[in-house]
């Protein structure tokens, strides 16, 4: 049973998703069904999750749960799974984010509640899906049609500037990765099949590691995103319905990290060292220049949208900062970082959405300058938003704090410079964030509707303390999620440490 | 003239034995009781393709001296062609009763048409394959015109006649090059010869290849040759736009296949570069200037124009592979041809729904229909898992294997390009306010086969192997 639990997390969502859009919005159905379903179709996902990490070997850096079935034979294509201890945190923070956005949007979403959480659902599934697919069309096949569900969640549920935006959003994305799938079937004609774990160990030259380093780039950079590929995600950010940035920022954006990690670096070790130092000042720019734009923002959501971009910034400074240190078995450490500031960004990051959210819901305004001394009216939402605000700015004792510090230790090690600029977010950061929060938050009443805020009702309170919980949890108890992946990344090390291109010159 | 011979081409006797029939029956049957001609119809359209699935050999065999040739190839092309025109009458019955078009002419022309495609199929001759050609070609012009009270479809039939009637000049006039040089009619002596005596491959074949070409482009509306394609699919009635979008596609690929693969395969190099050019004008022209239509059969007569360079890009890679590829390309741009067209139909109610605008709020208005016309363009567009993704990722495969990496790049860039008049389609049924709230009801038959289309085209792209395997099977 436990050998087919990554096809049951995969499929039991999307299922659960085409069921809810079979039964459609009828209105003589008590609307409550379909929630009901899809909590408790995102619930059973998320215990299934928690069965897959109780099962999850850290010790060894093998895949494991591996399923593997040929299902287009002529192309060499398999339905092939698989999960190590750099998938396993990010399908848990995929299984735990679901289930709040489902909560969070509950009775929000008034617009064909149905289509609604079936796209989630479906999104869910194709997310894990790209977690675990080791075989590079059907990991091909996964990012691509989660593009579709965003597509509609951003198109029909949006805010006014909806279209543009999603439009925007696709075709970036969509020009990003089909020159990624280009260079999957070059390299499938490198080694006559499509595993990922071939592409790793065919011998490459550095040209053709260069070529296909750059493609993969375009896929990946455009989602992280990296500047100056960027753009699409503040116009994404703001025109989303609350649950589709909470979804994005938290989950999606991580897909461009996982690439990196996943592909990038073990396919085209030599030419990621090659461009190591551009990816470090493309990163340490999104870090401090993206850090300034943020503070110019009158729009909450783009402030965030911003921060996330920043806050991305240090994932791939930790990925690329590995190639500054003789030996690349040193880098683990900025890797396990930027590991974990990707969890704990999709923590932070969806949670200062649901805070957005939580406003937005009440007051119909994103803008900075509606709100003013909510705090006053709403002190439960208030103390939510200033623990999720320290959070984002790298507060010690919050989850923040653990992946950025690793960072900025690691490239300490490497150059003093690179550590300097990326240490300057934790300024940026904290200014951006607060001064939002002072803000938004204390003050005078700025004005009628203000006064009239309700603060948070249970449902919201259990969905932000929840976030909330484990925010802090890992903040101050990191060793869990780390010890999972330490193993995997220990082999990662090893595995880019030894060039490719022995063997084609010989 | 042998048992064998005759059981070989039964599918094509019987056809032809029964237009004429239903011609007959047509005559006495008056307008209320035109259904007669459509079951008799469709029932012809069912023992044709069951006899091409009894008489279909597991080798190639030639009859008729050698005019004729059936092949595994030409009974998977005949039962797709068949199949498409079946669909195409569920799709047309009740939307020709509605406008006051159900005239025996549709039904008796379309399986004139459809006889000349069997024949362009399964010929072995340059000269039969022109015959083919033309039985097609004739029915083509004439359906186009077949509702005359519209100027519009008079005038794209006008166009399409006369430059249909050059490009059938020009391949005429290869084909007498051709065989001028080769002394041979037949293909596979034609391959032979090339093979026996390589001083022919040389300008005077070359000369008369390059009108064939010619040809064979503007059959399929390849640029530059395509202007006439967009103006015939905005001008015909939707069932006689299906209709030319479908089968005929079949029929150009074995058209293409026959002439430039089992007959002058030999000389490859020489062809090659004409073939790739016009691939990669097609990808871009018919993707780019589908951006700008605002009516979606013109949209989709320039998207077809697309897939049409990507049908020609597996071709040119002139391997085995690729040859699968494009014809697994074909069999499935149809089936989302179908579907596209057979959407637009169930939605003309009263005169032709063919502006973007006419789609406005679909998905209120029939959430169903906006479905499977959500499927049909992303599959159009290549997102996976819809098959349309597998047909591409196939035909670049082929590109690709044949060391031709810098065109791939140049296909996919052009399949982004695409993406954004098919996410416009989903745009419109999806994001926009329905102009009318009333619901669209479809006909139960009309529904049912949509539906099976619609979800064909997500199932053969969850599983394509078996559709990839026999289109390898019946190449090799």
């Amino acid at each position: 049973m436990s050998s087919s639990i990554l096809s049951l997390m995969i499929w039991l969502p999307i299922f659960a998703g085409i069921t809810l859009l079979l039964m459609g919005d009828n209105d003589k159905r008590p609307k409550n069904t379909i929630r009901y379903i899809s909590l408790g179709a995102s619930l059973a996902t998320f215990f299934l999750g928690i069965w897959l990490y109780l099962e999850f070997d850290n010790t060894t850096a093998s895949m494991q749960f591996i399923e593997k079935i040929v299902w287009i034979e002529s192309l060499g294509i398999q339905y092939y799974l698989g999960v190590d201890g750099i998938s396993v945190p990010l399908i848990l923070l995929t299984v735990f984010i679901t289930p709040l956005i489902v909560m969070s949007s509950w009775d929000v979403i008034k617009l064909k509640p149905a289509q609604y959480f079936a796209a989630f659902l479906i999104l869910e599934g194709l997310m894990i899906g790209v977690f675990s697919a080791l075989d590079a069309i059907l990991f091909y096949v996964f990012w691509e049609a989660m593009l579709v569900p965003m597509f509609l969640i951003i198109g029909i549920w949006g805010g006014q500037r909806r279209i543009y935006a999603t439009l925007k959003f696709f075709l970036y994305t969509f020009l990003g990765s089909v020159l990624m799938l280009v260079s999957f079937i070059y390299l499938y004609g490198q080694t006559a099949d499509f595993d990922l774990q071939h592409f790793m160990a065919t011998p490459l030259s550095l040209f053709e590691q260069q070529l296909i380093f750059i493609a993969f780039l375009l896929a990946f950079a455009v989602k992280v995103p990296m500047w100056p590929v960027h753009t699409w995600l503040p116009d994404a950010h703001v025109e989303a319905p609350t649950g589709g940035s909470v979804i994005l920022a938290a989950i999606m954006l991580k897909m461009g990290g996982y690439g990196f990690i996943r592909l990038s670096m073990p396919i085209a070790p030599d030419a990621s060292e090659y461009f190591a130092f551009m990816m470090i000042v493309l990163s340490l720019i999104a870090v401090t220049y993206i850090g300034f734009v943020a503070l110019m923002q009158i729009d909450m959501k783009k402030l965030i949208a911003y921060s996330s971009i920043a806050h991305m910034g240090f994932v791939t400074l930790g990925f690329f900062i590995v190639w500054s240190y003789g030996e690349t078995t040193q880098g683990a450490l900025g890797v396990t970082g930027a590991m974990v500031q990707m969890i704990s960004h999709g923590l932070i990051s969806g949670a200062m959405f649901l805070c957005v959210g939580v406003l937005y819901d009440r007051m119909h305004s994103r803008e900075i300058l509606a709100y003013g001394g909510v705090a006053n009216t709403m002190p439960v939402f208030a103390a939510f938003m200033v623990l999720f605000s320290m959070a984002n700015a790298g507060l010690p004792g919050t989850s923040g704090f653990v992946g950025e510090f690793m960072v900025i230790l690691a490239s300490f090690k490497a150059n003093f410079w690179f550590a300097f600029l990326a240490a300057t977010t934790l300024i940026l950061g904290a200014a951006y964030t607060l001064w939002m929060v002072k803000r938004v938050l204390y003050g005078e009443v700025a004005n009628d509707n203000v006064a009239k805020l309700t603060d948070l009702n249970s449902r919201e309170f259990y969905v932000l303390s929840v976030l909330a919980v484990s925010v802090l949890l890992v903040g101050v108890w990191p060793a869990p999620l780390i010890d999972l992946m330490t193993a995997t990344i220990d082999q990662l090390m090893l595995q880019i440490s030894e060039t490719k291109i022995i063997g084609i010159e010989a | 003239m042998g048992m064998q011979t005759m059981l070989s081409a039964s599918a094509e006797i019987f056809l032809a034995i029964m237009i004429c029939i239903v011609l007959v029956v047509d005559l006495f049957v008056n307008d209320k009781d035109r259904k007669v001609t459509f079951w008799l119809s469709f029932g012809t359209l069912i023992v044709t393709v069951a006899l091409v699935m009894n008489n279909t050999p597991e080798t190639r065999e030639f009859i008729f001296d050698g005019s004729y040739v059936n092949d595994p190839l030409a009974g998977l092309l005949k039962i797709a062609s068949i199949s498409m025109v079946g669909v195409g009458f569920i799709y047309s019955r009740h939307y020709l009763i509605k406008n006051n078009l159900m005239k025996g002419e549709f039904f008796l022309l379309s399986l004139f048409g459809l006889l000349g495609i069997l024949i362009m199929i399964s010929a072995n001759s340059l000269l039969i394959m022109y015959l083919g050609l033309e039985t097609l070609s004739l029915s083509l012009y004439a359906l186009v015109a077949f509702d005359r009270n519209s100027s519009i479809a008079a005038e794209s039939a006008m166009k399409y006649f006369i430059l249909g009637a050059i490009a059938s000049g020009s391949l005429l006039y290869g084909i007498s090059w051709i065989y001028g040089v080769t002394g041979s009619l037949e293909f596979n002596e034609i391959a032979l010869a090339i093979v026996e005596d390589s001083s022919l491959n040389s300008l005077p074949l070359w000369f008369g290849m390059a009108f064939v070409v010619v040809g064979i482009a503007f059959k399929f509306g390849a640029v530059p040759f395509h202007m006439w394609l967009p103006d015939v699919y905005q001008g015909a009635k939707t069932p006689v736009t299906l209709f030319i979008a479908t089968a005929p596609k079949l029929a150009a690929f074995a058209l293409i296949y026959r002439v430039l693969v089992d007959g002058l395969g030999g000389v490859h190099d020489a062809w090659q570069g004409t073939i790739l050019i016009i691939s990669l004008l097609s990808l871009i022209l018919g993707n780019v200037v589908a951006i700008a239509q605002t009516n979606i059969k013109r949209m989709l007569g320039y998207s077809a124009i697309g897939h049409v360079g990507f049908i020609f890009a597996g071709i040119f890679t002139g391997t085995q592979i690729g040859y699968a590829a494009a014809l697994f390309y074909s069999l499935t741009y149809v089936i989302m041809a179908a579907g596209a067209f057979g959407v637009l139909i169930a939605l003309s109610d009263a005169g032709d729904a063919d502006q973007l605008n006419d789609l406005k709020g679909l998905s209120q208005r029939n959430p169903w229909l906006a479905v499977i016309m959500l499927f049909v363009m992303l599959g159009m567009a290549g997102i996976p898992p819809w098959v349309g993704f597998f047909a591409k990722l196939d035909v670049i495969n082929a590109v690709i294997g044949s060391g031709f990496t810098g065109f791939a790049v140049l296909m996919v860039l052009s399949s982004v390009i695409g993406a954004f008049y098919y996410l416009r389609v989903i745009w419109y049924m999806y994001f926009e306010q329905a102009p009318k709230s009333e619901a669209i009801i479809m006909n139960k038959d009309l529904g049912t086969m949509i539906s099976i289309n619609g979800l064909l085209i997500l199932a053969l792209g969850l599983f394509p192997g078996a559709l990839m395997q026999l289109c390898i099977i019946v190449i090799n």
